[in-house]
């Protein structure tokens, strides 16, 4: 069994490339492998700034003999179809035999196609398997065929030790590396994995990425420790700084005093986004805001000679620079209040056909307004939050670093001294920001949350944006769970289409008279704030909506049974609850979709299943056959069997108590009144006979499984339910 | 290694060290231009298939950028120490760190890393993949394999090194604000542009006449465009430059809008496009020498 080493030496790779190239390098020599039928025990990849490297144990020597079989003419064919057969199969006609397949001899040609030595096989493929190696960008260079990420200057490839020979990329390969840019000189002459990894490490170059991450891991939560600090957690940092150094050395640096005024949050996002470097913080820290301490760590790829003293000054002094510049903004923003900034959003365009941010923040607080209302929260807070939600993104910080949008608007309104629900608002309204972000649950983050993904799901829908495919450059996908999470949740009781109506009521009022004058005439007084979110209602019962509401709740449905379906649902009875129609409480549907999960499993829920079922059917047949469809109540004075009479008499009870228990939502409870008709159901089925000769008996009987299926139908389409 | 100590000494020492790599010394452009890459020496000289290595000093006009004298560090004029190596030699990067110990910073007691950047000017159609090199965490040059100018492909690819050089001097000497440089041992940086940097940041916010420069836009580029027709192409470039310049002070005037900005932008880039398209077909530039 042999081992194979390849190592692809280049100038510096991309940090964020690096762990997908290794892979993808794996990948594309499996598939290169196997299609040569060239089996192997072990595989693994490295990556890191300089090199890609993989590792395969366990090759054979060379391939298996491989017989083939191939079919000829028949023995009677013209002379130079036998000739062109031999030629092409590459075989004389002693090495075939004949066959006989009944309708007569043909020859078939026996080829034995010897196996090739391993190293001529990767030879051969490795330059074309290279050549796929999908970089995100990659580049020419002189001397060099194909492209790749930088330019490539050498190649490991050995076979237990001996060169496998082939150029790639203008390079030939050998048995030569090299080792750590500064940290070692000349070259390396490797053989095997064993002595590869040895001598990479000795050059100082540590070839695992997982070792070197959990290096600069430790070092940094020890070195935070020693301090009485630990990180800010920040675990794709980790990622990045792990494919910037070959030989990881942490170092720590202190933040100048000048500096700690300004909010954690803008010290760590200005040394993360710029500097690479590991915030720290004290163990204790609150929902109000980020505490950092004065110390950050980071990470060097060097062993300085006098212990990183230069280094470690030289990265503070960078800082300082850095800190500056967002100090300086800091200082800027908080000089004028974050209402006047309002206005300047008129400068900036939310979308060509759905107008500025301006635009977009009056929308946002009419809506936040409007939600308020019909959850009753307090109309006067949601509608300054939603106002100003928008705001920071005017200012000097977000302008410098767009990630802590809401996070200053949360800062500058509280400078302001704006009321703390407002402010915890404008910093909470852009969550929930993944699947596993938290959603809002304070009244006013809720309501300005909300309005902010409602107005650009359907403004954007409606400017044609919607996504399609893998295309969702708005994340609207996004924002259609986000909704939904936060209804949910926080178990909002509210009719989903109202507001996406009051997005295109808002828009045509405000074509009547701007928004701007009509709240500013408003002077924030809660009454006559409430009467527009009154009005707006209103307006929005009204409004035609046209196909863009109707398109955004199907989208909204979609994303309710994705998120369901990943909660583990089943998709069916999502399904059996949509197929309703008319739901536009997402609390109500999801009660009603549980409680029937639950009702199916048990024994009752099976049962009366079967003979739903078993009804539909009989129904399905006798109205083909008949040609129009049993609908209507069955007439008592023609039940006969007593089966049917009980079935006739627990239904009609069972309807009035399902449509009472419906109605006030509890849908466990009409579903223990369904669950009573089983025993009726099952007991009709065995006495009763659904045909009989009597024409008006049969069509009575009829009737009556019809109820039983619009009985069941008002609390979930049965005929959905799968298995 | 002695350092660079004076603004001028760093200039000196990079031109010293790459004229013995066979470096043109140019001297600066006399166009004003928004960065280095511009000069016709790299935008032109990096189409084409003739060999070329050139280093110079440019003044780059970046009117946005200017503070009135007030930043420690951003200025709308400042130099840039651009090198261009064409083709780019297999051991580009060691013979970049040649230069880095020559100004005085020596890599065994620094922190020297060659972090992902790619570049690209949508005003010259151009894009190249690179880095930008750190000393300690800051950035002290941008380092480039030019890979398209003018939507032409390079070939042979060439290798592009900018060396920021107010900021690296501001490096080497450990000084916080750019004025307190020195420039050389008896004037410091404030004493040469400071009253420009205040002048000019009042000129390109809040003084220039927009119309005139519209008006110079509009000249530029007609103009241009007859001398492409006319196949002079190193003249033809010179308008393309004057019109991005003069988009430049328009944009820091804030007279362009976001939508017109982008238009502004396209029109730059197809005079730059004609211009190497021009270049191309000259005698220094074309693949089929006709020339010398």
């Amino acid at each position: 069994m042999s081992e194979f080493l390849l190592e692809l030496f280049s100038e510096e790779i991309p940090a964020r490339m690096q762990v997908a190239a290794a892979k993808d390098l794996e990948r594309l020599v499996v598939g290169a492998l196997s299609d040569q039928m060239l089996l192997f025990e072990s595989i693994k990849s490295f990556s890191g700034p300089r090199r890609l490297t993989l590792v395969i144990g366990g090759l054979p020597v060379q391939q298996k003999d491989v017989e083939e079989e191939r079919k000829g003419p028949r023995v009677n064919a013209p002379e130079k179809a036998i000739e062109g057969f031999l030629r092409s199969a590459g075989v004389t006609l002693d090495q075939c035999v004949k066959e006989n397949d009944g309708k007569g001899e043909f020859y078939v040609a026996r080829i034995t196609r010897e196996g090739r030595v391993t190293a001529d096989v990767l030879a051969k493929i490795l330059p074309e398997t290279l050549a796929k190696l999908p970089w995100p960008k990659s580049m020419r260079w002189p001397g060099s065929n194909v492209r790749w990420v930088r330019p490539l200057h050498a190649i490991v490839a050995t076979l237990d030790g001996e060169v496998v020979p082939f150029s790639f990329a203008g390079v030939e390969s050998g048995r030569t590396t090299y080792g750590h840019r500064f940290l070692s000189k000349g070259s390396i002459e490797v053989r095997r994995y064993d002595d590869y990894v040895k001598k990479l490490r000795d050059a100082h170059v540590i070839l695992d990425p997982a070792e070197r991450k959990e290096i600069i891991r430790n070092a940094v939560v020890n070195g935070a420790f020693a301090l009485g600090l630990e990180p800010v957690p920040d675990e794709g940092l980790f990622d990045e700084v792990t494919g910037l150094a070959e030989w990881p050395v942490v170092l720590f640096g202190k933040i100048d005093d000048a500096f700690m005024d300004v909010p954690g949050e803008i010290l760590q996002t200005a040394m993360r986004t710029h500097q690479k470097y590991f915030s720290l913080k004290r163990a204790n820290d609150n929902d109000d805001g980020l505490a950092l301490a004065n110390r950050f760590g980071f990470v060097a790829n060097m062993i300085a000679s006098d212990g990183g003293a230069e280094i470690v000054a030289g990265n503070e002094r960078v800082l300082r620079a850095r800190l500056s510049d967002a100090k300086f903004f800091w200082d800027q923003d908080r000089k004028r209040r974050l209402e006047s900034r309002v206005a300047d959003l008129k400068k900036s365009v939310f979308h060509a056909k759905a107008g500025t941010m301006h635009d977009r923040a009056y929308r946002v607080a009419l809506l936040a307004m409007m939600l308020a209302d019909l959850l009753g929260y307090d109309v006067a807070k949601a509608e300054r939050a939603g106002l100003l939600a928008k705001a920071d993104l005017a200012s000097g910080v977000v302008g410098e670093f767009p990630e802590l949008q809401g996070v200053m608007g949360h800062y500058y309104a509280r400078h302001d001294g704006e009321d703390e629900d407002v402010s915890f608002a404008i910093r909470d309204h852009y969550k929930p920001l993944g699947p596993n972000d938290r959603v809002p649950a304070a009244p006013i983050a809720i309501v300005v949350a909300l309005a902010d993904k409602i107005d650009s799901l359907v403004t954007l829908w409606a400017a044609g944006e919607k996504p399609t495919g893998s295309k969702d450059p708005f994340a609207l996908r996004r924002a259609g769970l986000g909704i939904i999470r936060i209804v949910l949740e926080n178990r909002l009781r509210l009719p989903l289409d109202l507001p996406l109506h009051g997005v295109l009521a808002i828009s045509k009022l405000h074509e009547e008279r701007p928004w701007e004058a009509r709240l500013a005439d408003a002077l924030s007084n809660t009454m006559l704030l409430k009467g527009i979110a009154n009005d707006l209602i209103a307006a929005a019962r009204k409004s035609g909506g046209g196909d863009v509401v109707g398109d955004v709740l199907e989208f909204l449905a979609d994303r309710l049974k994705v998120a369901l379906r990943d909660k583990g649902v089943r998709h069916d009875l999502i399904d059996a609850v949509f197929s309703l129609g008319g739901e536009d409480d997402l609390v109500r549907l999801v009660a009603r979709v549980n409680a029937l999960q639950a009702f199916l499993k048990s024994d009752d829920g099976a049962n009366l299943l079967a003979g739903y079922r078993r009804a539909v059917n009989i129904l399905r047949i006798e109205e083909k056959k008949d040609g129009h469809t049993f609908e209507g109540e069955p007439d008592p004075k023609l039940l006969q069997a007593p089966e049917e009479i009980a079935l006739f008499r627990e239904m009609a009870e069972a309807r009035e108590l399902i449509a009472a228990e419906l109605a006030h939502e509890r849908f466990t409870e009409a579903m223990t009144v369904m669950a009573r008709l089983r025993g009726p159901v099952d007991a009709f089925f065995e006495k009763v006979t659904v045909n009989a000769p009597d024409a008006k008996l049969r069509e009575n009987r009829l009737l009556l499984l019809s109820r039983l299926r619009a009985s069941l139908h008002a609390v979930a389409d049965f005929s959905k339910i799968e298995g | 290694m002695p350092k660079a100590r004076t603004f001028q000494d760093l200039i000196l020492t990079l031109q010293t060290y790459w004229a013995k790599q066979g470096c043109v010394i140019l001297q600066p452009y006399d166009v004003e231009m928004g960065a280095g890459t511009f000069h016709p020496a790299t935008t032109l000289r990096a189409l084409g298939p003739r060999d070329w290595r050139a280093a110079y000093v440019q003044p780059s006009r970046r009117p946005s950028d200017g503070r009135y004298g007030e930043n420690p560090n951003r200025l709308q004029h400042y130099y840039q120490f651009q090198v261009i190596l064409k083709p780019a030699p297999k051991d580009v990067l060691d013979l970049y760190l040649g230069s880095v110990r020559e100004i005085g910073l020596d890599p065994a007691v620094h922190d020297i890393r060659f972090v992902e950047d790619d570049w690209e000017s949508p005003t010259l159609g151009a894009w190249g993949l690179g880095w930008e090199v750190w000393c300690d965490g800051m950035e002290i040059t941008q380092f480039t394999y030019f890979q398209q100018v003018g939507g032409f492909d390079c070939d042979p690819v060439s290798a592009e090194i900018t060396y920021g050089l107010e900021r690296l001097a501001m490096y080497v000497q450990d000084v916080e604000f750019v004025y307190d440089l020195a420039y050389n041992e008896r004037f410091r940086y404030g004493e040469v542009f400071h009253q420009s940097e205040r002048e000019f940041s009042t000129y390109n916010f809040e003084k220039s006449d927009s119309e005139m420069l519209f008006r110079h836009f509009a000249d530029a580029e007609k103009e241009c465009k007859a001398l492409v027709a006319a196949k002079l192409a190193l003249p033809a470039y010179d308008q393309c430059i004057k019109a991005s310049h003069c988009f430049n002070l328009l944009d820091a005037r804030g007279v362009i809008s976001v939508t017109e900005r982008a238009a502004y932008i396209g029109r730059v880039r197809a005079l730059a496009k004609a211009c190497c398209e021009s270049w191309l077909e000259s005698p220094m530039g074309a693949y089929e020498p006709r020339y010398g």
